[in-house]
């Protein structure tokens, strides 16, 4: 209505009709620029494989769906009570969590050793960085396949290590009991050096002055890193370790490479059952079942860990 | 969400490069000498299975398979590099790689931006309730939805098809959040002004939040690139034809076949693990402080 008159006379004279008009504008502008559409291509992939395939694989939870056969059929609560007496479930949940336990706690602390000592100042910085974080960009396969032939029986770097320190050789992935620690050991390597960055941030960005003047006071190095610098890093550690424990329970790429979950089930996670099941034995609703009681669990760690972290605040 | 709080985390960058806290250690030297010990014999240890790879990829198969302490003994040779390029599967994967890596990255990066602009501006009625799940999805571990988006895919016909492998991937809860915590922090009188003289929200969003942005959309880009590069389980069991195979997945299904042709395997790692390393050591100190900013979220 109103737009024949130029923009520059329009503010000095204001028309009657002007705010009535000003306030639709603006309102026009709120309805288009909502920024709703923004958010539209996110919902759209968000719907589409992540709230899909949730819903979805409830629903599988509650039927007998097998790749193997189309046709499927309500079968209630049964899958979730036949996990529940799985004698293979409850060894892979074992296995996830002695594997969580056993990686957790060196992932952190050499993570916590690697950044104090980067960050004490000594030459080459970049080149400790380059050390440590360089395995952390390799892919799964590669890590594997260095790690295979280090654990070789007969010709590996380990067990030729032992030998000329004149011990036994070791059946590093053929040993039950040593073949989830060789895993463990192959994953601190691997990913050690995220949680070393994390640390080494945390570092740089805590205010030297109590240091400083602790210094001034006379306190030694070890006793300004324990009375100083550990506590300054607990909420850091607290982070780091809450991201561990989470990235820990879902291990799976490594070992089903690796051992495949062997030797004897030894070594296999829940999610390997969970692809086993789905993917080898066909039974997707099953496998579904299993999934979700795990999922069930992580939320569970995931919450008791949050209480956790907002007490120490 | 303060309105002055200024965007000052934009620019934060962990105090000098280099300088580390001399302090720690303080004048003595043997916390200076210790600690030196201790960092030479962690980055041995650490790279020591690098070197042991590389020292057994320059050997000829009959000098791994028969000598004792061999790698370092036999005679140099490449023939194990030449081999590999030669069959031609492992840069068909690494042309994969490449590729999924981009594209995931590519799309993973405008979708997460604009979502995360919209959740940060807009006026849009659910805004929070859509948030909040776009939050606790945070939580979910992908690997546990594989079974039935793989029905899913299935059911779209979708399996082996580079698209399958990469659209899931594009859901990133986690980026759109760091995103848009970010984007909280950015003055919006800027946007005000623009705003005032006509600009469209989608120009207000390119020509002024996302240039203030550069910093926390490169972390985003190189660990959504770092994370569909290393990705396993998915493209594993999404793709069967090993021309669409990444180099991760195509690699696992050769493991066995390499059998014990220990300098062909060690190699073609070698050849697998430089894309990366080379990134690295190019763009070493934007990701150093790309953990600092989307790990911490500078907290």
């Amino acid at each position: 209505m109103t737009t024949t008159a130029p923009p520059g006379s329009q503010r000095r004279t204001e028309p009657p009709t002007a705010p009535a008009d000003g306030r639709r504008a603006v309102l026009r502008r709120i309805r288009s620029g909502n920024g709703f559409v923004f958010v539209l291509p996110f919902l759209l992939v968000f719907a589409l494989f992540m709230v899909w395939p949730i819903v979805q694989g409830l629903w599988m939870s509650f039927t007998d769906s097998s790749l193997a056969l189309r046709d499927t059929s309500f079968v209630g609560l049964d899958n979730y009570t036949e996990a529940f007496g799985d004698p293979d479930v409850w060894s892979s949940l074992g296995n996830t969590v002695f594997f969580t336990a056993i990686s957790s706690v060196p992932l952190v602390l050499v993570a916590l050793a690697m950044a104090l000592l980067v960050h004490s100042g000594l030459a080459g910085q970049w080149a400790w960085r380059l050390a440590f974080f360089a395995p952390y960009l390799l892919p799964v396969t590669v890590v594997t396949l260095i790690w295979t032939w280090l654990y070789q029986p007969e010709l590996g770097l380990g067990n030729q290590f032992l030998d000329t320190l004149g011990m036994e050789p070791v059946g590093w992935l053929s040993d039950e009991s040593v073949a989830m620690w060789s895993i463990a050991a192959l994953t601190v390597w691997w990913t050690v050096g995220f949680n070393f960055l994390l640390y080494l941030a945390a570092l740089q960005s805590l205010p030297t002055t109590f240091d400083e003047a602790a210094a001034l006071d006379g306190a030694g190095a070890w006793r300004r890193l324990w009375s100083i610098t550990l506590p300054q890093l607990r909420r850091t550690t607290g982070l780091v370790a809450m991201l561990q424990v989470l990235a820990s329970l879902k291990v799976f790429d490594q070992i089903y490479i690796l051992t495949k979950g062997g030797p004897n089930g030894s070594t296999r996670p829940v999610l390997e059952y969970v692809y086993d099941v789905g993917f080898t034995g066909y039974r997707l609703g099953y496998a579904s079942a299993v999934s979700y009681l795990f999922f069930a669990l992580i939320i569970v760690v995931s919450l008791v860990q949050f209480r956790l972290f907002r007490r120490e605040d | 969400m303060s309105a002055n709080a200024t965007p000052v985390r934009a620019r934060r960058r962990p105090p000098r490069e280099a300088a580390g806290s001399p302090l720690l250690l303080g004048h003595g030297r043997l916390p200076r000498i210790l600690a030196g010990t201790a960092l030479v014999v962690l980055a041995v240890v650490w790279l020591v299975p690098f070197l042991w790879a590389i020292a057994t990829s320059v050997q000829s198969e009959e000098d791994v398979a028969t000598t004792g302490l061999s790698p370092f003994k036999g005679a140099l040779t490449l023939d194990s590099y030449t081999e590999i390029l030669e069959r031609g599967n492992v840069s068909v994967w690494a042309f994969n790689s490449f590729l999924i890596a981009g594209l995931v990255t590519l799309l993973t990066v405008v979708v997460s931006t604009l979502a995360a602009y919209g959740f940060s501006r807009g006026t849009f009625r659910g805004r929070r309730a859509l948030l909040a799940v776009t939050v606790a999805a945070i939580m979910i571990p992908p690997q546990l939805l594989v079974v039935p988006l793989f029905d899913q895919m299935l059911l779209f016909h979708m399996v082996d098809t580079y698209a399958a492998v990469i659209l899931p991937q594009v859901v990133a809860p986690m980026m759109v959040f760091i995103l848009k915590r970010f984007f909280d922090g950015i003055p919006k009188e800027l946007e005000e002004a623009a705003r005032i003289d006509g600009a469209s929200e989608f120009r207000v969003f390119r020509s002024i939040v996302l240039p203030l942005s550069r910093p926390i959309v490169a972390a985003v880009a190189i660990f959504v690139f770092i994370g569909a590069w290393n990705n396993f389980m998915w493209p594993f069991i999404v793709t069967n034809d090993p021309d669409l195979m990444t180099l991760p997945v195509g690699l696992a299904t050769v493991k066995d076949a390499y059998g014990i042709q220990y300098a062909q395997s060690m190699a073609s790692a070698l050849l697998a693990a430089l894309p990366l390393i080379v990134v690295f050591l190019l763009f070493q100190r934007r990701i150093v402080n790309s953990v600092a900013t989307t790990g911490l979220g500078g907290s």
